[in-house]
């Protein structure tokens, strides 16, 4: 009930302000646009680099968007209300979580595999790509959406959260850019999909509990 | 019996007043026996064990920086466990303690990195190597200096600390899955000397002094934590009685 609830609350907001939902993809796309540029265009250089600079753009493509996860709640007192209201805050939390990663993961997701061939990845690397920023982007979100509950309250948000989560994506972006590695060089690759897998559930379960009790700090209750 | 005495003792703990007297005793002792222990076990590894048939003295530096490492990383474990406890009882000490252990865990987690360069120059021929215990210990410095930031960005004292709190906890966690991730990406390092189960690939001569001088880094850290607790604490607690009373 609270679940749907809140989902369609947030894709409802979300879509009468659609440029929310299309800034973070342009950031992401950009960002991987100016790697060619900086380093050399040469394809077998740039297929090295792929997984890597795909990885990086999207994690902080998310980072970027998940700043504002609860800051509009926040600032209009909504967050007040999910507070003090008698259910657990979990369910909200995981609703607005969903919302979030279809709002701004799946443009990514969506988005990664042109990027891929863009950057001369091999198309078997180009599908593990797909597969692993699916299985990644909601961890990054889950990880992020900490993050903003703890500086929701703060003027200083944006940097001070990256300096808070950046270290929390290590394992992410090792197992998700190291997959795509070895599907490119044709080494097997479930296990380590596996573990992205294994990862994006236990944050998924885990993180929305963290989420609301940084939620009750930031508001001093 | 033991276990009621324990958790009252603990609760107790809890308290800032009990926690200033129970400092007042330890302290004055402690923080002379932190320095003996550790200045025996630098002064035996650094000058009376055994040269490293490989490595020759070079080698020596592991007496500073094992403990260093160790340190940083049990530094962050109390800090998740102080958060937890934070949690659970919201006790005003978990989180004067995570504010007091954060700077020194860095502090240690640094002399680590810095130790690493150092003794990565002569053994591997280069300072730094993208290696999986350096990385990972350089992402404990990350975390730790994360958990800095967001203490110094919330004004209000109890707040930061609950915040801080959360944050270490999620990061302990965050902390294995790290090791093992960089692990499974890249590794140059030796491989654990010390181990908890089975033997130690160490000769006494050198393991000896190397556990002395890690004891005497636990001790210093306990000892410089409980300090800067209690300063936070008397400026925290200065509106109350019993600070007006100490002097």
């Amino acid at each position: 009930m609270s679940f749907s609830a809140t989902l369609s609350r947030e894709l409802l907001l979300a879509w009468r302000r659609p440029a929310e939902i299309i800034n973070p993809l342009f950031f992401f796309v950009m960002v991987v646009a100016l790697f060619p540029l900086g380093v050399s265009p040469r394809p077998e250089l740039l297929a090295t680099l792929a997984p890597g600079v795909v990885w990086v753009a999207a994690l902080l493509a998310v980072l970027l968007s998940v700043d504002g996860l609860f800051r509009a709640d926040h600032e209009c007192g909504a967050l007040e209300q999910l507070l003090t209201a008698p259910q657990s805050l979990y369910i909200p939390v995981l609703a607005k979580l969903v919302a979030h990663w279809i709002l701004t993961g799946l443009p990514l997701v969506l988005m990664a595999p042109l990027l891929g061939y863009m950057l001369h990845l091999s198309e078997p690397a180009i599908a593990v790509l797909f597969v692993a920023v699916l299985l990644g982007t909601p961890t990054l979100i889950a990880l992020g959406a900490i993050g903003a509950a703890l500086t929701v309250s703060l003027r200083s948000g944006g940097i001070l959260l990256s300096l808070l989560v950046l270290p929390l994506y290590v394992p992410v972006l090792v197992f998700g850019a190291g997959v795509v590695t070895y599907a490119a060089n044709g080494l097997p690759v479930s296990g380590v999909l596996a573990l992205l897998a294994a990862m994006m559930l236990a944050s998924l379960v885990l993180a929305p509990a963290a989420v609301a009790a940084g939620l009750r700090i930031s508001s001093g209750n | 019996m033991i276990w009621n005495t324990l958790t009252r003792w603990y609760h107790q703990l809890g308290s800032p007043r009990y926690f200033y007297r129970f400092s007042d005793i330890v302290l004055p002792w402690l923080w002379p026996l932190a320095l003996l222990i550790t200045a025996t076990g630098l002064v035996w590894g650094l000058a009376f064990a055994p040269e490293d048939y490989q490595q020759g003295n070079s080698y020596r530096i592991i007496f500073i920086h094992v403990p260093a490492a160790s340190g940083a990383l049990l530094g962050y474990v109390a800090m998740g466990v102080a958060g937890l406890v934070n949690l659970v009882w919201r006790m005003k000490m978990a989180e004067v303690m995570i504010k007091a252990i954060a700077p020194f865990g860095a502090v240690l987690a640094a002399i680590a990195l810095i130790t690493g360069a150092i003794w990565g120059k002569p053994t591997w021929g280069t300072w730094w190597e993208w290696d999986a215990r350096l990385t990972s210990m350089l992402i404990l410095f990350f975390l730790y200096l994360g958990v800095m930031a967001l203490i110094n960005a919330i004004p209000d004292p109890r707040q930061a600390g609950r915040a801080a709190g959360l944050l270490a906890l999620v990061g302990v966690i965050n902390v294995v899955i790290v090791k093992y991730s960089v692990e499974w990406w890249h590794s140059l390092h030796q491989g654990s000397t010390l181990k908890l189960v089975g033997k130690t690939s160490m000769p006494p001569e050198m393991l000896t002094p190397l556990l002395v001088s890690m004891l005497g880094i636990y001790l210093l850290f306990a000892v410089s934590v409980l300090w800067r607790a209690r300063a936070e604490l008397l400026w925290r607690e200065r509106k109350s009685g019993w600070v007006k009373e100490l002097h």
